[in-house]
């Protein structure tokens, strides 16, 4: 029992959960406003993007890389795809953008995997340089500018919902979107991915230690490749889901998402260096991030400190983790010391 | 110890060609809009900005860290001496020159602390560095925020911004405070113990502290001076718009990693020479400014370029030093 409380405990899981949970009624206190049907709604919609965005990043960071590029590669994809289907008056349903979505993933995907894959480039840099190339490519050859239409098709989809909740005392009601449903489907099958597929557990064994996994007879440069690909895809759907969901295409404002991404997935748990990291972790990470960039005006905060307590956030919530993982790496070294000396 | 030594030649020389085909293309294309005084004097004048930040992402990269904190430092430095300056002279009002020594003080303090904080997060808690410098920035953007409440600050004396544009027998002074820094940098990394020491930490951090190499201390000194490298590179951009805000220059995060692994940093650390790092800063203003003279290049196609360039320089990297000869292969 003692030693059941002393593994529960020492999951990050538990202590992100707590600190939301503590926030969350903190919002409570201040505002009344957090335990409403409709603030539920509006932070459950507001996930569904940052939260596919952060299932690319995690996958990637188990695998001991970095992903900087999506932003600019789901921007790159979501407006090219809305601008051709306007340009050819594409009137049917989401399915085609769906599926346009995923070839530009798999295209633009598969240039990331291949530069860290096959040729054994650092992540960081390759990803920073593709994403500077898909920005590049975007403004400079297909000239981007805001879109105020979008396929009518996209637009029934952004706006159908799934579920309507309403404030009672407000009188403010929220939408809970059809895209939930792709955010679900996303966590669903990355979950099967990683439990029971090859190639879900060699990113694990990647990530944990790759000339082992090498050894062990994964093929580190395919798995790598294949990962890549598998992130651009899902970005690139997360692209076009946005554009759905905010009725427009704006190109450059989901640039510099990346980095509180990033670190939502990195405070759910997930190693930076790789191998370690669960997807309810990665997914109460990004929950996190998503609560203090939306909730903190609940609280009386002005917006101009947003980025103060992000940035604390993050410092801070890193920090906590990484001590964590300190003290329980001191700990097992000191376990097996002990057996080897009895 | 050969090897390393010919490999980074081998970058040096490679920027020296790339720059010197471009100057003959700029001269074959757009000689009496390029080769100008005046034009040289601005580009002067304005790389030293990014090139101050490079500087201190390339003595961070050499340990293998990184440090993606320096605009958001550079700003914050710029806003808070803006505000400085505002309490010293007023509105409009002027400002003794002698204030001018005391602000760039002030600025290195400000860089001082933020890099040892950047530092301290690292060696304390082990933080991964690219995480820790990304809260950081993120913080110190916020802090810029709060102070401005996000608008531009440009209501201070003009003497600083007037004394740092001005040019010094037709040398600007920007250009001054970079060649100084770089003078002191490349002495401290050539001459000293502590350049070959953050090698050895970029080579491996283990190693490094098997052999007694204070390794926490010598990170946090790194840390401390690409905070200083930052926070000048922030007056300098104070001076150039003549104002301040949160969120100036935000590709120079970008930038000045590229400009790092152009000049032959590797990323993986324990590898970099100054001279790389100064000619890349020089390239990517020049290739910019060429850029410019043609007016139906649109100036986004610059970040593409950019990205690009990286691309290519580390797929070269990977070629020559695997040995595999693209040309020759009988």
């Amino acid at each position: 029992m003692n030693k059941r409380i002393k593994k529960i405990l020492q999951q990050n899981e538990v202590y992100i959960l707590i600190i939301i949970f503590a926030l969350s009624l903190l919002i409570q206190f201040r505002s009344g406003q957090f335990y409403t049907p409709n603030n539920i709604v509006d932070i459950l919609s507001a996930m569904v993007v940052p939260g596919m965005f952060a299932v690319g990043a995690f996958l990637v960071l188990l695998s001991g890389g970095i992903d900087v590029s999506f932003p600019a590669l789901a921007s790159l994809s979501a407006y090219a795809i809305t601008k051709s289907l306007l340009d050819a008056e594409y009137s049917g349903n989401i399915l085609v953008p769906i599926l346009l979505a995923i070839v530009i993933g798999i295209i633009l995907g598969s240039i990331n995997g291949f530069f860290v894959g096959y040729l054994k480039l650092p992540a960081l840099i390759v990803t920073l340089g593709t994403s500077s190339v898909f920005k590049g490519f975007m403004q400079g050859t297909l000239k981007s500018k805001q879109l105020a239409v979008i396929p009518s098709g996209m637009k029934k989809f952004g706006t159908s919902a799934l579920a309507t909740a309403e404030n009672a005392k407000s009188g403010l009601t929220s939408v809970l979107p059809v895209a939930f449903l792709v955010l679900i489907l996303v966590l669903i099958i990355t979950f099967f991915v990683l439990r029971y597929t090859m190639f879900g557990r060699g990113i694990y064994a990647i990530g944990g230690n790759e000339s082992a996994a090498y050894n062990a007879g994964f093929k580190v440069k395919r798995t790598k490749f294949l990962l890549y690909v598998f992130a651009g895809v899902i970005a690139s759907v997360a692209g076009v889901i946005r554009v759905c969901m905010m009725q427009q295409a704006h190109p450059t404002n989901m640039l510099g998402m990346e980095m509180n991404i990033i670190a939502g997935v990195v405070l759910g748990g997930t190693s930076m260096v790789g191998g370690k990291g669960t997807l309810t972790g990665c997914m109460l990470g990004t929950l996190l991030i998503v609560l203090v960039e939306n909730s903190l005006i609940l609280i009386g905060v002005p917006v101009v400190w947003k980025k103060v307590f992000v940035g604390l956030l993050i410092v801070i919530g890193t920090a906590m983790s990484a001590y964590q993982v300190k003290r329980a790496d001191k700990q097992r070294v000191k376990l097996t010391v002990d057996k080897e000396v009895a | 110890m050969k090897k390393t030594s010919f490999l980074k030649d081998k970058h040096v020389k490679r920027l020296v060609i790339i720059m010197v085909l471009w100057a003959v293309f700029m001269a074959i294309t757009r000689f009496s809009k390029f080769y100008t005084v005046i034009n040289f004097q601005t580009m002067f004048a304005q790389f030293p900005e990014f090139g101050l930040m490079s500087l201190g992402v390339m003595v961070c990269m050499i340990t293998s860290g990184i440090d993606l904190s320096v605009v958001g430092v550079a700003n914050t430095t710029a806003i808070a001496s803006a505000l400085l300056m505002r309490s010293i002279g007023g509105d409009t009002g002027t400002m003794a020159v002698f204030w001018i020594p005391i602000l760039f003080l002030f600025a290195i303090l400000i860089g001082t602390v933020a890099g040892a904080l950047n530092g301290f997060l690292i060696t304390t808690f082990d933080i991964p560095p690219i995480l820790v410098t990304l809260g950081m920035g993120e913080l110190f953007t916020g802090i810029g925020i709060v102070l401005t409440n996000g608008a531009a600050i440009s209501d201070f004396p003009k003497d600083y911004a007037y004394v740092v544009n001005s040019r010094f027998a037709g040398i600007p002074v920007q250009f001054i405070i970079f060649a100084l820094v770089a003078i002191v940098l490349a002495i401290i990394l050539t001459k000293t113990t502590y350049g070959k020491k953050i090698m050895m930490i970029g080579t491996s951090q283990k190693a490094a502290r098997f052999s007694g190499l204070k390794v926490n201390y010598l990170l946090i000194k790194t840390y401390i001076i690409s905070g200083i490298c930052a926070a000048l590179g922030g007056m300098i951009m104070l001076a150039n718009y003549n104002s301040a805000r949160a969120d100036y220059g935000t590709n120079y995060t970008l930038q000045s990693i590229l400009i790092v692994v152009l000049g032959g940093v590797s990323p993986a650390g324990g590898r970099g020479k100054i001279s790389g790092v100064i000619l890349a800063t020089i390239l990517v203003r020049v290739l910019e400014t060429g850029i410019n003279r043609f007016p139906q290049i649109s100036s986004y196609y610059i970040s593409l370029i950019w990205g690009a360039v990286l691309l290519f320089v580390m797929v070269l990297d990977y070629f020559s030093e695997n040995n595999i000869k693209l040309l020759k292969r009988k």
